[in-house]
């Protein structure tokens, strides 16, 4: 199984979504969460980091997307929208987790 | 699945004791055990029952606290992250001579070991902070 990683940083504010991409493994999940989510939107110079990132899964918290009134139509093709509920899966769904803060 | 919860963060700093919460409460929900929630760092700020935030606004303590209550939760503060930001409770009043205390109810001050075997026997952990 592989490892979730929770990101919750802006990729403009700090690189802890590009380490998080190059440290994680094939097969890894990456969850957006808190201004993480401004990774996930399209059409931004953090698109490039995500869309080359093959062979992992990317996740949003979408009540932080919409907090920060990033419509769905916005977010970068492939990435999916989870609640919380969908978190505490993807937690019990991978092997461990790791928090990029 | 059992889960522990660390939180590092301080309540109204920025999002990780909100995040730490709806995750802690969501995965409650879905009927998974959390053997602990520990505090560390500024997050130990989250357990000070003299906090009052405007009415209109959530409180981040009492949310807590009522988790705590209604599914038997153990809070765990950072005694020495507790210490050098003033949360105290009855044990530490006495050892350090303060006249108050402030620790929420649900609250306990233990030390880090409580962090590595809420590590040791969970299946997953779960950091928040900055």
């Amino acid at each position: 199984m592989a490892d979730l990683y929770t990101v919750n940083k802006s990729p403009f504010e700090k690189n802890s979504l590009e380490q998080a991409i190059r440290f994680s493994a094939d097969g890894a999940s990456i969850l957006l969460i808190e201004d993480g989510v401004y990774g996930a939107m399209a059409g931004t110079a953090a698109e490039g980091l995500v869309k080359g990132a093959s062979g992992r899964k990317f996740f949003a918290l979408r009540s932080d997307v919409k907090a920060r009134g990033i419509s769905e139509d916005r977010l970068i093709d492939g990435v999916e929208l989870v609640d919380y509920a969908g978190f505490v899966d993807l937690v019990e769904s991978t092997d461990k987790v790791q928090a990029w803060l | 699945m059992k889960l522990a919860v660390q939180v590092n963060e301080g309540p109204y700093q920025h999002q990780a004791t909100d995040s730490a919460y709806h995750f802690t409460k969501a995965a409650l929900e879905k009927g998974h055990e959390v053997f602990r929630v520990f505090f560390y760092h500024d997050g130990v700020l989250n357990g000070t029952r003299l906090t009052t935030p405007p009415q209109d606004d959530r409180n981040i303590v009492n949310r807590w606290v009522e988790l705590a209550e209604k599914y038997d939760l153990d809070l765990v503060l950072c005694v020495a992250a507790a210490q050098r930001r003033g949360l105290v409770d009855d044990g530490e009043a006495e050892r350090n001579g303060k006249d108050a205390t402030n620790i929420a109810p649900k609250f306990r001050i233990s030390g880090l070991g409580q962090l590595i075997e809420a590590a040791i026997q969970s299946d997953r952990l779960v950091v928040f902070g900055d």
